[in-house]
């Protein structure tokens, strides 16, 4: 069973996934973050590879993924960094990241990696739903990889079916129109969408991404989802001064308490 | 084999729209709208009155007579250089600023390298009173400013890019960026053939009023439409797309497409994408791109700021691919020569991106009855500097 589905089996609220940039603040940074995280309750992990010209992206995430492509990582680091670490993480790991460096790496051999390492999803934002049905779904498939799609508050009904029907582990849950760390609330105009999709009965779960940067926005993101995920204010929090692991600790407790 | 997008957005291997889902209605809004909207009988006459009157086309086919005896063949000018603002640009933006009108959109953003799109989409913007936000990158806007204040003056705000290598490339993300933001009321002008499906066809179409303006306007001269070869440069591939149109499938036609070698292919400052590009994506089509092994997008080098880009439309890969295109390179010094030669055998100072084209002409051979027409996509005064540093004139 992949982790993603024994996760949500097990809890199915108050999901929190945590996403940082592979490479940052330092190139081997990578397994001493996840070991932290996993250890201060992160439920699921995001590892986010790094990219030249990251258009989803504000510029917190844009400046850790210029630092960490400074700092040498690629995905053949990446994933010899990985190597061994099922051994000590056990929480559900998902890269993130955008089209172009996976085709360049291969698709086949980039899904015969995150099996050998033990990824269980991939979220690329740049693929479109029929390139990823028509060329890449028998590729995760073989190699048990989830493909986790984007929805957004301008996405339709109609489409966000299509999406839950293709769907396997969740759905992402963009909060609002914008690129990440773009805003640093959830406005009371999202709760129509909020609701809206809640009301779909999806036979996915979801998590809210976009915006969710502390406990007051956790709380309402779990509201309104199976659980939230942070990225741009997590980055931030782990570039401060002081000892990584705790900074890590202090701030996932300051999210979930 | 016929040079056509079919329904996915795709020449051949290249093209589609790799977005994200945050950008998915508004590409959508676009490629099920567009064609409707743009073969609209009143539309056609709004965008025909607007080039006529407001752009100055027709631009005159001018045979070259001196051009000519040096190349031993019949070479004839598109004048796109005579266009209002300058250059070929201006073709596009007005379709866009229309087709925007006709969305519903209040807003229009766009990206530029050099500062002619910019101004171009400022100029529009202006006369139709939209308001209208540049994005350039913090490099750019230092080395063209009187661009920048052609913007200004026009009313337009430019936004310094100032992630990444701070150029064309920062300047195009950014842009997304914003559209993310605003997804509602904003559209996106994007100033050449690149970009997600529609945008390559849609500004293809836009400009291909060169191609069809030369077909005539050779009926006319030569009792023919089609010349033995077209010639146009290409960075993203605005002017060559608009040139080469109508003759995508004259197989008689030789197309010739011109890219910026920089200092030279071998020496890392280059831009000449289809010799030092793999297929790739970036900026939402799947195309030929200039990279690492890693996939991370490569910073290009020309002394042309228009040419200065990655990447290149897809259609031109796939001219390229097909083998239906020959591809030229043509250094720095190649262009800035050939920019003096022309204006000191014509009268005419090329834009620097325009006088690649030009160069181009040293490595071909000719048969004396060749008819030969080169896409002078633009004029010479916003270069006036980099004609200055270069010196040798």
């Amino acid at each position: 069973m992949n982790r993603i589905d024994k996760l949500f089996q097990d809890k199915k609220e108050r999901v929190l996934n945590v996403y940082f940039t592979a490479g940052y603040p330092q190139l081997n940074d990578t397994t001493t973050i996840l070991e932290a995280l996993e250890t201060s309750g992160a439920d699921l992990i995001e590892i986010g590879i790094p990219y030249s010209d990251p258009i989803a992206d504000g510029p917190t995430i844009q400046e850790s993924n210029g630092v960490a492509l400074e700092n040498g990582m690629t995905l053949k680091v990446l994933f010899n960094q990985l190597k061994g670490i099922r051994d000590k993480v056990s929480v559900p790991i998902v890269l993130m990241g955008y089209v172009n460096p996976i085709v360049q790496f291969g698709v086949e051999n980039f899904c015969a990696k995150c099996e050998e390492v033990g990824v269980d999803a991939v979220i690329l934002p740049d693929l479109p739903m029929f390139e990823y049905l028509e060329i890449y779904k028998p590729m995760f498939e073989k190699h048990g990889l989830y493909n986790i799609f984007l929805i957004t508050p301008q996405t339709s009904e109609a489409r966000i079916r299509q999406i839950d029907e293709n769907s396997n582990g969740f759905i992402y849950m963009v909060s609002s129109a914008s690129t990440t760390g773009a805003k640093t609330s959830i406005s009371l105009d999202q709760s129509d969408y909020f609701a809206r999709v809640k009301n779909m009965n999806l036979k996915n779960p979801t998590l809210i991404g976009f915006g969710i940067s502390n406990a007051e926005t956790f709380d309402k993101a779990c509201e309104n989802a199976n659980g939230a995920i942070i990225g741009s204010a997590f980055i931030k929090a782990i570039s401060e001064e002081g000892n990584l692991e705790e900074k890590i600790s202090g701030f996932v407790r300051s999210v979930i308490g | 084999m016929k040079i056509q997008v079919d329904e996915r957005g795709y020449y051949g291997n290249f093209g589609g729209a790799f977005i994200p889902e945050m950008l998915y209605p508004n590409i959508e809004e676009l490629r099920e709208n567009y064609e409707q909207i743009v073969q609209a009988p009143d539309f056609q006459k709004q965008f025909n009155h607007l080039l006529r009157d407001f752009v100055g086309r027709p631009t005159p086919l001018y045979l070259a007579e001196r051009l000519s005896e040096k190349y031993g063949a019949e070479i004839y000018l598109k004048r796109e250089d005579l266009c209002h603002t300058g250059a070929h640009k201006v073709n596009n933006t007005v379709g866009q600023i229309l087709l925007a009108q006709k969305l519903g959109k209040q807003k229009v953003i766009a990206e530029t390298g050099a500062g002619q799109h910019g101004v171009a989409t400022a100029t529009v913007c202006a006369l139709m009173g939209i308001e209208c936000i540049v994005y350039m990158g913090e490099v750019d806007m230092a080395r063209q400013k009187p661009n920048v204040e052609r913007m200004r003056i026009l009313g337009a705000e430019v936004r310094p890019a100032t992630s990444g290598s701070k150029t064309l490339k920062d300047a195009t993300n950014e842009a997304m960026r914003h559209w993310i933001n605003n997804p509602t009321d904003t559209h996106y002008i994007i100033g050449s053939v690149v970009g997600p499906h529609p945008y390559p066809e849609m500004v293809a179409r836009f400009q291909s009023v060169i191609s069809k303006e030369i077909k005539a306007q050779l009926l006319e001269k030569k009792g023919k439409e089609n010349p033995d070869y077209v010639i146009a440069c290409v960075g993203g591939g605005s002017n060559a797309a608009g040139a080469f149109y109508h003759y995508y499938n004259e197989e008689d036609v030789q197309l010739v497409a011109v890219e910026a070698a920089g200092l030279g292919n071998h020496t890392g400052e280059s831009a000449a994408t289809t010799v030092l590009g793999k297929p790739g994506i970036l900026h939402g089509s799947k195309t030929l791109l200039m990279q690492t092994e890693d996939g991370q997008v490569v910073e290009p080098y020309s002394i042309s700021a228009g040419l200065d880009y990655p990447g290149i439309g897809p259609v031109h890969a796939h001219l390229f691919e097909t083998g239906r295109a020959k591809f030229y390179s043509v250094t720095d010094e190649e262009a800035m020569k050939a920019g003096v030669l022309l204006s000191r055998t014509e009268g005419i100072i090329p834009a620097v991106e325009s006088a690649h084209a030009f160069a181009a002409l040293n490595q071909m051979t000719f048969n004396s009855s060749d008819v030969v027409v080169i896409n002078l996509s633009g004029r010479g005064d916003k270069d006036l500097e980099t004609y200055i540093k270069w010196g040798k004139y």
